[in-house]
């Protein structure tokens, strides 16, 4: 639905935004692009709609190459692509129902039916007891539901989100979440979002694109990063010290995290199994874990095997990192010390 | 000046101002609003960037505000007798009012539209606006109550000019205040038109103030 490739982005006074990003998001998926402020993705997202004309590549949207277009034509491929903002960029001048209204004006749909489309699009956002109300009596969350009723307005395919949820309440910011969810699942609306939140990522994204220094550092589904060893995205999720210390195993549970795999480990191979470390998430429906372990005695390398053959991701620290740890380190011998991380008793 | 003479006179120069005052304030919106939105989205930046543009007009701009509007009245004279055939009377002053005033409302228009939210513009951008609509529906709008605030203050400096133009016979209050209350020493006149100026002036700005704040939706 949106295909990005070769894009590059070099401002006046030559700072590289965008360093070659080639990018595809599937018709009906909701894809997350994570990053560091200055990473360069909101630079990557105003280029998908234009607002920032790329140096060097193309963008392709619903099949239209944007890039090759005149000011006319690209305002009305514009009006196919909703937007929804960090700070809701709501006309403070209208009401509700009038901010609703504009990109039906702009589309030139007359008087008579955009006051039925915004009451239908105000009922969508849960919102139609507010239509005459000003952007300024409402609560940011409200806002931003205004700013998504004003995005779909027009009935655009693809909905692009810049931070939309940065300046809100963690509560908030999950109901905004399970709205743009709730309009993927019933519009078939595809959503590109980019957020520097994790917990976004994992709350409503199919795929993801991690980006760094104006590159992407990693793409693909949120399920195969995560069964993928060495994934970035995986170290994100689940936070673990690295690197890992030698003589650790670091195991990560793609969807059978459920399973009694541990205990059946300690029982068939023998091993004393010692929990460094490790986590939980749902993830797209599935239970993904990540866990950290050391493993002593018994059979180590049948009980490896024996993970492997589970499904199981198993990633064994070499004894080379922990010697580039202590030499770059400050000399305590101490392997751990990130929090949430179980000490090993001694 | 008695009573008799004192009320029609009155009249008359209140008549004086508030035509001046009219006339040049609602040429000036026309001309400086225009003036103020092209210093904005000429800019870099802008919506039209033609950075030249932008500095040619800002130029203008500040040889017009830097200009004592008593010379700039003196020095356009032979420009006033061109468009009005005469450099005296009340009709001759709105011209030297209405260029005093353009250059000075548009750096407020440009004050008033550079508030506008950067983020909303693209909102409306993105959403495949024109500029012409950007302009109109976003940009002047979202801007009103500045725009309100700032043709207040222009109306309040409009009157306090148009005491100076009284000087190349402009007529109206001021004038009215020099001739009698100043020249010819006579305390109650120049009393009386001071209080009225002060009244009328108070009156431009709470109008104005209400305006404002009544459009104001932030």
């Amino acid at each position: 639905m949106i295909h990005v490739s070769g894009l590059r982005k070099v401002y006046g006074n030559g700072v590289v935004a965008l360093d070659g990003v080639d990018l595809d998001v599937r018709e009906g998926e909701i894809f997350g692009v994570l990053g560091q402020s200055g990473a360069g993705k909101s630079t990557l997202l105003r280029c998908v709609n234009l607002l920032e004309r790329p140096t060097a590549g193309t963008v392709t949207v619903d099949g239209r190459e944007l890039t090759t277009l005149g000011q006319a034509e690209l305002r009305r491929a514009r009006q196919g692509i909703g937007m929804i903002h960090q700070h809701f960029a709501l006309l403070s001048s209208r009401t509700v129902a009038g901010n609703v209204a504009f990109p039906l004006e702009v589309a030139g749909v007359p008087r008579t039916r955009r006051a039925a489309r915004v009451r239908e699009l105000l009922e969508l956002v849960g919102l139609a007891d507010k239509a005459s109300a000003r952007p300024a009596q409402l609560s940011g969350g409200q806002k931003q539901r205004v700013g998504i009723a004003r995005a779909l307005a027009a009935g655009p395919k693809v909905l692009l989100s810049d931070e939309a949820t940065s300046a809100l309440d963690p509560g908030t910011t999950q109901s905004i979440l399970a709205l743009l969810k709730r309009l993927n699942a019933e519009l078939g609306l595809t959503i590109m979002l980019i957020t520097h939140e994790m917990h976004v990522i994992k709350a409503i994204c199919d795929s993801v694109a991690i980006m760094r220094d104006g590159r992407i550092a990693e793409a693909g589904t949120v399920a195969e990063l995560v069964a993928r060893p060495g994934s970035l995205l995986t170290r994100e999720i689940f936070p673990l010290p690295e690197p890992a210390p030698s003589g650790t195993v670091t195991l990560t549970f793609a969807g059978r995290a459920d399973e009694p795999v541990i205990s059946g480990l300690v029982r068939r191979f023998e091993v004393d199994v010692n929990v460094l470390g490790g986590s939980l998430e749902e993830l797209g429906g599935r239970t993904v874990g990540r866990l950290r372990v050391r493993l002593d005695g018994g059979d180590r390398a049948g009980a490896l095997a024996y993970l492997r053959g589970r499904g199981v991701l198993v990633e064994e620290a070499g004894p080379e990192e922990i010697s580039a740890e202590s030499a770059g380190g400050t000399g305590t011998a101490e392997p751990i010390e990130a929090a949430g991380v179980v000490e090993e008793a001694r | 000046m008695n009573a008799d003479e004192l009320m029609p006179a009155l009249g008359q120069a209140t008549g004086e101002t508030v035509q001046m005052v009219f006339w040049s304030a609602l040429l000036t919106l026309i001309l400086g609003l225009p003036l103020g939105v092209l210093l904005v989205i000429a800019d870099r930046g802008g919506l039209v960037p033609v950075p030249p543009v932008k500095a040619l007009l800002g130029g203008v701009v500040n040889v017009g505000r830097s200009l004592p509007f008593i010379v700039l009245m003196v020095a356009i004279l032979p420009f006033t007798r061109l468009v009005t055939g005469t450099t005296i009377g009340t009709v001759a002053a709105i011209v030297p009012l209405t260029l005093g005033a353009v250059p000075f409302y548009a750096r407020l228009v440009e004050t008033a539209l550079r508030g506008v939210d950067r983020e909303v513009v693209e909102a409306a951008q993105a959403m495949g606006a024109s500029r012409l609509r950007v302009i109109g529906r976003v940009m002047l709008p979202e801007a009103l109550p500045g725009l309100v605030a700032g043709l207040t203050v222009t109306i309040v400096a409009l009157i306090g000019y148009s005491a100076m133009a009284g000087a190349i016979g402009g007529g109206g209050l001021g004038d009215l205040a020099i001739r009698y209350g100043y020249q010819r020493f006579d305390t109650a006149v120049m009393v009386v038109t001071v209080v009225l100026l002060v009244v009328v002036v108070q009156v431009v700005q709470s109008v104005g103030d209400l305006v404002a704040r009544r459009l104001s939706h932030k």
